[in-house]
């Protein structure tokens, strides 16, 4: 292996965690102008190793290279400088700070020592609109941005720097396909002026359309590399899992029952109007839209996380009043929401707690919880969602995808009776992914009710009985699976 | 008082022995610290290390370990108490003018004292979840409510003169050497760790501590649990301020000024991170112990009151920066 040629390498990465092998002996070369698809399930130690590259984290051993001169980050600025960009997998956006702020961190333009707020806004301005964010005013709060918007911002904050190489973490995981298109235009554009690329994803199909090479992570091993980027799905799928993985979606079952939820004229001024469906027992509904239709803010009222303004909710033919989440968990509504960081996971609290938060009252035998039912719970959890990680460690230090899988698992022992799920499949690998839709099949052959948002439309389209479709707020209508092709969904969802 | 004595009421082995694992590992750094002063301050003070000399230590400590209590719990859910110590006032006043002033027998005056402490911390709770305000703002509120009111009550006058079996409390020691406050005070600590490590409500603490909208979301009365710490918080710092009032045999309506700072350097100082999600009563304990041990041990070394201060200032900037200097930084 020739380093001279490179515009980065690395050799024999090692990194371990307590408990973990996260990197071992690990090689990646990435040439001038090159993308490179860096691929693996949940924690084989795909972010790890870009956190290195960063200068986040720092080998155990190994050396690595740029511009074939010895390269150790001791921090993430000495990174930057060097001319590494990077979109982390989780935000790192500044929430109370705005836009253009985030964008310029560290390097604010100044004018006689002070900052310069109008060359801010310009140079805002002109990154937003390269990932298509020409409407956006540079001066809002990134606290009051979708997750995709974030991650479009997150995008041109890496853009701005003029990088040499870019390391994008699942930059497309909170983008909608068209978004991500503009993104890949993007990538190729930067690709011909010679910068290279580290691209993560577990959207497979991505790969033939933006990589010039694949590296396949196992377990922290390099296992499969190829110098093209039109490789097999499923020979890719092989190297990462190490078997066969069935890609297509589980045909719903045909389990569909009794009405068990109806909403009438569900509103939520600034978000949603006048909403009514209903959802059987043993039915998935989908919930497709385009971003900032008001799925999310649908899924959070119904769950009573935000409150609503008008509109009824009947549960097997009852009123029921959804105060609060707890109000809610207690008739049974359920959600997985969309944004694990924020509202999944407390993040610094250990995997443990956090799985079981909802069942503190009902593990408790005399008014005590033993923390030894707390861990047979967690086991029987982890066992059921194949999580990759320890009940003990904290759950901010579980590989992205499997931090998901405890968000999803931490609802199941209240079986509830309606579950949303709000993007199940964000940053879960394809075998997890497999899983996650095993557990939508079987709570709908249990009878109980399922509500599914993606803004994978194929997810939507492949998963559910019924797909409703929200457009600015109101609901444009409703197709049954026969019927709900993407082209008649994508017409409901530009309406109104 | 360590995990190892409240793990002993655990429901299985395993359990026990985990907790005494985890206790002696997470724990150790401020124990540690308080092991390494005794034994400086035994070399330098001959009288330090007596049995009757120690016992003094924890009494003077009493009345900072109640408040501590609830001021761990406070500070577990990212909350903050700044009124306790005007509370411990109020609290003391309030019992005193009941028995001296209204004539009502102590029995009376003591409820009637701790009641008022949780209905202030009970409003401080409100102010904090329906009214939004932030826990800094809403206590820095009743701090200065709360002491107005205690000078109100009092008109500014200490209230002396309580019954001999109120005061027996303080004055009365088990065997001749162990003051009945410190077994009061042993025993709500060891309820208090059992509540935090074993009931739903208090683990729960945890959980909003650790990020608040998740726990919101995963169906815990977050609310409810804060309304109930906060009065918790309340009505231990009027008990606290019972304690004084019977070790003193006198309501002072300035008692307990400026206590809250201590307060929370205890519980900082005992391991807990005023980001929420973490801490424990045992490090409480033993941090309200180290408070307690420099003040006693400077003043048998003749040191005076104004170096205490700037040596305990030292001591917390130390205590907290050994804890989060042993984590990795990253980045
Ligand atoms: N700070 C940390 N402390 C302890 N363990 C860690 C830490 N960071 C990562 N790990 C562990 O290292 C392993 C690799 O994690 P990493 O985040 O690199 O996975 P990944 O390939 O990016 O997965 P995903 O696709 O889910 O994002 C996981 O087992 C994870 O739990
Ligand atoms: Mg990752």
């Amino acid at each position: 292996m020739t380093t001279s040629s490179a515009l980065f390498a690395c050799h024999g990465l090692r990194k371990a965690f307590p408990g973990v092998q996260a990197l071992d002996d690990v090689d990646l070369e990435v040439l001038a102008g090159q993308t490179v698809a860096l691929l693996g399930e949940n924690g084989a130690g795909k972010s790890t190793l870009v956190k290195i590259l960063s200068g986040v984290h720092q080998p155990d051993e190994g050396e690595m290279f740029l511009d074939g001169e010895p390269y150790r980050p001791r921090n993430a600025a000495v990174a930057l400088d060097a001319g590494i960009g990077m979109v982390h997998q989780e935000t790192n956006l500044l929430a109370e700070l705005s836009v253009m702020e985030n964008i310029a961190i560290g390097r604010m333009p100044l004018k006689r020592g002070l900052i310069d707020y109008r060359a801010l806004g310009e140079h805002a301005r002109t990154n937003l609109a390269l990932v298509g964010l020409h409407d956006l005013d540079p001066a809002t709060l990134v606290s009051g941005l979708s997750v995709g918007a974030r991650q479009k911002v997150e995008i041109a904050k890496a853009l701005s720097l003029d990088a040499r190489l870019l390391v994008l973490d699942e930059p497309t995981a909170a983008l909608s396909r068209e978004d991500a298109q503009v993104l890949f235009g993007l990538i190729d554009d930067l690709r011909g002026q010679g910068v290279g690329f580290i691209y993560i994803s577990h959207r497979l199909y991505e790969v033939p359309r933006v990589a010039d090479a694949v590296v396949v992570l196992r377990d922290g091993a390099r296992v499969a590399g190829w110098s093209r980027g039109d490789v097999p799905t499923d020979e890719i799928i092989r190297a990462m899992v190490g078997r066969e993985v069935d890609q297509q979606f589980p045909t719903p079952p045909d389990t569909v029952g009794e009405e068990l939820l109806r909403v009438e004229g569900l509103t939520r001024r600034g978000a949603f109007e006048d909403i009514s469906f209903t959802l059987h027992r043993g039915e998935i509904l989908g919930i497709a839209g385009l971003v900032g239709a008001g799925r999310t803010e649908l899924a959070r009222a119904l769950v009573g996380a935000d409150p609503l303004h008008a509109g009824t909710i009947h549960l097997d033919g009852r009123v029921v009043r959804v105060a609060s989440p707890k109000a809610a968990a207690d008739v049974g509504i359920t959600m997985v929401p969309e944004d694990r960081k924020e509202h999944g996971l407390a993040l610094d609290q250990p995997v443990r707690d956090n799985a079981t938060y909802p069942m503190l009252d009902h593990v408790a035998e005399r008014g005590l919880v033993r923390p030894s039912a707390l861990n047979r719970l967690t086991s029987h959890l982890a066992a059921r969602v194949e999580l990759r990680g320890s009940p003990t460690q904290t759950a901010g230090t579980l590989s992205g995808g499997n931090q998901q899988k405890v968000v999803i698992a931490k609802w199941l022992p209240r079986e509830p009776e309606v579950v949303i799920f709000d993007e199940p499949t964000r940053g879960v690998d394809v075998g997890a992914k497999q899983a996650i839709y095993r557990i939508i099949t079987e709570l709908v052959e249990q009878g109980r009710g399922v509500i599914v948002i993606s803004s994978e439309l194929p997810e939507v389209l492949g998963l559910a009985h019924r797909v409703a479709v929200l457009s600015r707020g109101r609901l444009t209508g409703q197709l049954p699976r026969a019927e709900a092709t993407e082209q008649a969904v994508m017409q409901l969802a530009v309406e109104g | 008082m360590t995990d190892t004595r409240t793990d002993a009421a655990a429901p299985s082995a395993m359990d026990r022995a985990r907790g005494i694992l985890s206790g002696a590992l997470s724990g150790s750094g401020p124990l540690l610290g308080l092991l390494v002063l005794c034994t400086v301050l035994a070399v330098m003070a001959p009288r330090f290390l007596t049995v009757g000399n120690l016992f003094n230590v924890f009494q003077q400590i009493t009345v900072l370990a109640v408040l501590s209590l609830g001021g761990t719990a406070v500070i577990i859910t990212k909350g903050i108490d700044l009124s306790v110590g005007s509370v411990l006032g109020l609290g003391g006043a309030v019992a005193g003018w009941t028995f001296a002033s209204a004539g009502l027998p102590m029995g009376v005056a003591i409820l009637a004292g701790i009641a008022v402490g949780a209905l202030a911390g009970l409003i401080n709770g409100l102010l904090i979840t329906y009214g939004r305000l932030p826990p800094f703002v809403a206590t820095l509120a009743m701090l200065s409510v709360a002491r107005g009111l205690a000078l109100v009550i009092t008109d500014g006058q200490p209230i002396t003169g309580y019954p001999a079996w109120f005061r027996w409390v303080a004055t009365f020691r088990v065997l001749g050497v162990v003051p009945v406050s410190v077994l009061i005070v042993a025993a709500m600590f060891v309820v208090g760790s059992m509540y935090l490590r074993y009931r739903p409500t208090g683990r729960a603490l945890y959980a909003i501590g650790g990020n608040e909208e998740v726990a919101r979301l995963s169906g815990i009365d977050v609310r409810r649990a804060k309304l109930k710490v906060y009065t918790a918080a309340g009505a231990l710092a009027a008990v606290g301020g019972l304690f004084l009032t019977a070790r003193l045999n006198s309501a002072q309506p300035t008692a307990g000024t400026t206590l809250e700072l201590d307060v929370i350097a205890a519980v900082v100082i005992g391991g807990a991170s005023l980001n929420g999600g973490s801490g424990r009563l045992s490090g409480t304990l033993v941090g309200a112990l180290i408070i307690g041990v420099i003040r006693n041990g400077l003043n048998l070394l003749g040191v005076s009151s104004f170096w205490q201060q700037i040596v305990i200032g030292g001591v917390i900037a130390i205590a907290v920066m050994t804890d989060t200097l042993r984590k990795p930084a990253e980045g």
